[in-house]
């Protein structure tokens, strides 16, 4: 409590010291939240279907972004200056982006974790972080070791600008994209019969077996669904930042997965409040001016809110609710 | 239909009905195909590298004298092989022979301590014979003497870590965070850290004004192991009540914050308080070494500096600093393998493996749970802490860029290659992967290269030059390592009995009642 209460004061302090400057950083946290959401929202689908804890997921989000650089510039000539064009190649890059990474994720559930699924529970828990070495050096292999730049496509100018604080295109994109994302999942999940099919495996394998339901390609799919999103978030964050690295998912996968603990893991609304939390909190701390500790500690921050609930509160802020139930 | 007793068994499945096919075929014929299969393997790897036919060759003869069972026949082609070599002037390749061979003709009963004097031996005398030794095919020369140290390094971590991990079944994911403990923990009671404390104590090699905090460093190993398995016990208290997947998450929450620590500690929040100089790191650190008295009463046998040693010519051999380090660090392996096996069967290390084997019967049992997995966490990182100071002080810095997450997935790695639980399987594991880290790597990629077109051909994004640079992509290799482990051979290479059964029939620790779901309505 005391903690929450400190930051509290101390970004008060900051809105009273550059009130636009504190509103435009909050900005920038809501866009980098909302890409944390899509990779965030991967893990609590898998971990609520699976208990398994997908380490290569992160590697699989940063496959995206280099997959929407490698589509966007060489199959569809994105670059600089196009106007209106940019529209139908970005939505064409993300379709393709979420197909490659959601087929790359399935592929990788049924080479990796499914033979494992009746081993200890150690077991795939270790695969996966030897999946997530493999995918990042498949990234340095075809990718280089440098960082990858995608085109800065936006119009430099604002979509608004109120007393100071300026809103760019590149930020609205990444809503534009995450929103919709976000509204088809939970359609997905709650209203079809595939939601339902995931829903139900995910609550108990065995008795949706009973009741008919193929609970591997359930799992399949959900692994699809969640490559996928992290395919979105890779388009968005290669939009957004304009820069990939092959080793750049590993630690982003770490922030999205502590976001998604944060809200509760296996909770989807937890994981979007999670990742806005995380993003926020990541962008006032290396944004705001006064007495902040800056983006050298960022990481430890992370990680130390990441330990602090998992030891004081491991279901999360938003309760017991379970994917089924929310 | 009913299979009755007198029935053979039911060959399925497509690779049984090939082997019982193939057993069914004439023995001599069998033989001719076989033998014919690796001439035909040996002459065409022949082409690609001569040593690697060779290699091969040697690989079959030698897997058809294990087949021979008569005693003339066996020891005559032995000897027969024996000699090839001798004659073909590898007198190192030979010499290995015989021991390997001698060593076989122990009888089983007496092989059990046989093979580890054996083993001791030769690691020990390895600094005056190692450059004499043959060049392996593929792999290149055998690792140096200052590899050696690093691997027997590693061995000890992962030997530390295999009670964590094999014993007591709780996945660390940080135990790079306990080494870079125990390095910096030697760091800063044996260099220039502090300049405004000053205190010595046994310390060899320096000035008596020298500022800063100066200990000898046998004290600071055990110490740092000390203060290590401390910073264990306070980092376990209130995480290891988490089931196991959310304990590894926070065990890679505190190695990824600690070296941050390490790497951002020269200027606290702008505090201007130094605790660890930043990326610069700690440099130099004091010497190992016995000090002049110890080193006079015993004719200079234990060194008194370990950085300045030594004059004396051994075997035909100058030995050097780096050979001291070596021995010293199988002393301290000795040390660690022999805790590690007694702990193993006492009663702390049933209890461990009971948790290990399901938590809920252990505790039914009467096992405390937290106790139990906090000496496990303790112990482990104590090894961690006195491996990590000894490296440190072998190196004489320590940086914040040695302690990586991969590193902790490195050490995993050797454990999980080796066989979990099993120490002579870690050791094995652990000396494989620590060679390959240092040497391997980049001796294969240079065999690659050069002998393969296709590979020596390539041109990847990023680099001027042709190839493929192996040692880049280690990372990756020793995630396919843990894949392919994890896939086809979970109890490791050299597996323990108990966790080979473990893995296969599939242990489950699910709770019989599930409290996450209890609540919820659906």
């Amino acid at each position: 409590m005391l903690i929450v209460l400190g930051a509290v004061a101390l970004l008060l302090k900051n809105l009273t010291v550059s009130p636009s400057g504190f509103f435009e950083v909050t900005l920038i946290g809501l866009t980098t939240g909302c890409v944390y959401a899509l990779v965030a929202l991967g893990y609590t689908l898998v971990y609520g279907i699976l208990e398994l804890i997908n380490f290569a997921h992160g590697d699989v989000f940063m496959l995206g972004g280099m997959f929407t650089i490698t589509y966007s510039t060489h199959f569809f000539g994105l670059h600089h200056g196009q106007g209106f064009a940019i529209v139908p190649i970005v939505i064409a890059t993300l379709i393709l982006s979420m197909l490659s990474c959601g087929l790359l994720n399935a592929t990788i559930e049924f080479i990796a974790y499914r033979p494992l699924r009746s081993a200890p529970r150690l077991a795939p828990l270790i695969t996966a972080i030897g999946v997530s070495f493999i995918i990042e050096d498949v990234g340095l292999f075809f990718w280089g070791p440098n960082y990858v730049s995608a085109p800065d496509v936006f119009p430099q100018s604002k979509v608004f600008s109120f007393h100071g604080v300026d809103y760019g295109w590149n930020k609205l994109i990444v809503v534009a994209i995450t929103i919709p994302v976000l509204l088809g999942l939970l359609y997905l999940v709650q209203q079809t019969r595939q939601g339902k099919a995931m829903r139900a495996t995910a609550q108990d394998k065995e008795a949706a077996a009973i009741m008919g339901i193929n609970v591997n390609r359930t799992i399949s799919f959900t692994f699809m669904i969640a490559g996928a999103l992290a395919g979105a978030a890779g388009l968005c964050y290669a939009l957004y930042v304009t820069t990939v690295r092959f080793d750049q998912g590993f630690q982003l996968g770490l922030i999205a997965f502590t976001a998604a603990v944060l809200g509760g893991i296996g909770n989807l609304p937890g994981a979007v409040l999670g990742a806005v939390l995380i993003g926020l909190i990541q962008s006032w701390n290396e944004g705001l001016p006064w007495h902040m500790p800056g983006s050298d500690w960022t990481q430890s921050i992370v990680f130390s809110i990441l330990i602090l609930i998992l030891v004081f509160r491991p279901e999360g802020l938003l309760g017991e609710r379970t994917p089924e139930g929310g | 239909m009913t299979a009755s007793l007198a029935d053979p068994p039911e060959v399925v499945g497509i690779r049984n009905v090939l082997r019982a096919r193939w057993k069914a075929l004439p023995f001599w014929y069998r033989v001719a195909v076989t033998v014919g299969i690796e001439l035909l393997v040996a002459i065409g790897l022949f082409f690609v590298d001569r040593s690697l036919g060779y290699a091969v060759a040697t690989a079959a003869a030698l897997m058809w004298l294990r087949r021979v069972p008569r005693l003339p026949w066996r020891l005559a082609g032995e000897l027969v092989l024996i000699s090839i070599f001798l004659f073909a002037g590898v007198r190192s390749l030979a010499a290995a022979l015989a021991i390997a061979f001698a060593v076989f003709w122990v009888p089983p009963r007496y092989r059990t301590w046989v093979l580890p004097v054996v083993a001791i031996t030769l690691a020990v005398l390895y600094p005056f014979y190692a450059a004499k030794m043959f060049v392996i095919p593929v792999f290149g020369v055998w690792p140096d003497v200052a590899t050696g140290v690093y691997m027997l390094v590693f061995i000890m971590m992962a030997v530390g870590l295999n009670i964590v991990v094999g014993y007591a079944g709780l996945l660390d994911l940080g135990y790079v965070a306990f080494y870079a403990m125990g390095a910096y923990t030697a760091a800063w009671f044996s260099s220039l850290q502090f300049p405004t404390h000053l205190f010595h104590f046994g310390a060899v090699g320096i000035t008596p004004d020298l500022p800063g905090i100066h200990i000898s460093l046998w004290l600071l190993l055990p110490l740092a192991g000390v203060v290590t398995a401390l910073a264990g016990i306070i980092i376990g208290l209130p995480t290891l009540r988490l089931r196991g997947d959310y304990l590894a998450i926070v065990t890679l929450g505190f190695g990824e914050i600690l070296p941050q620590i390490a790497r951002n500690g020269d200027n606290f929040f702008g505090t201007g308080f130094n605790l660890t100089n930043g990326p610069n790191g700690i440099t130099p650190l004091d010497s190992l070494g016995f000090g002049h008295g110890i080193s006079n009463a015993t004719h200079g046998f234990l060194p008194s500096n370990y950085l300045q040693c030594c004059n004396a010519s051994v075997l035909g051999h100058q030995i050097q600093s780096t050979d001291v380090f070596f021995w010293t660090a199988i002393v301290l392996l000795l040390i660690t393998v022999f805790c590690s096996l007694r702990l193993q069967y006492s009663r702390l290390g049933r209890a461990w493996i009971a948790i290990r084997e399901d938590e809920t019967a252990a505790a039914a049992m009467g096992v405390p749970l937290m106790r139990t997995k906090t000496w496990a966490y303790a112990t482990g990182a104590f090894f961690g802490g006195v491996a990590g100071a000894y490296y440190a002080s072998f190196k004489s810095a320590t940086f914040p860029g040695d302690f990586y997450f991969n590193i902790s997935v490195f050490i995993l790695c050797m454990v999980i290659l080796g066989g979990m639980g099993n120490i002579w399987g870690v050791i094995v594991g652990a000396a494989f992967l620590a060679y390959l880290n240092q040497e391997g790597l980049a001796n294969t990629g240079q065999w690659l290269n050069s002998n393969i077109k296709v590979i020596g051909n390539m041109h990847l994004p990023g680099s001027d030059t042709p190839g493929l640079d192996v040692p880049l992509f280690a990372s990756g290799i020793y995630g396919a390592i843990i894949l392919v482990v994890m896939l086809f051979r979970p109890e490791g290479l050299i597996p323990s009995k108990r966790v080979a059964a473990e893995m296969h029939e599939g242990v489950h620790d699910d709770p019989l009642y599930d409290a996450q779901h209890a609540g919820s309505e659906t």
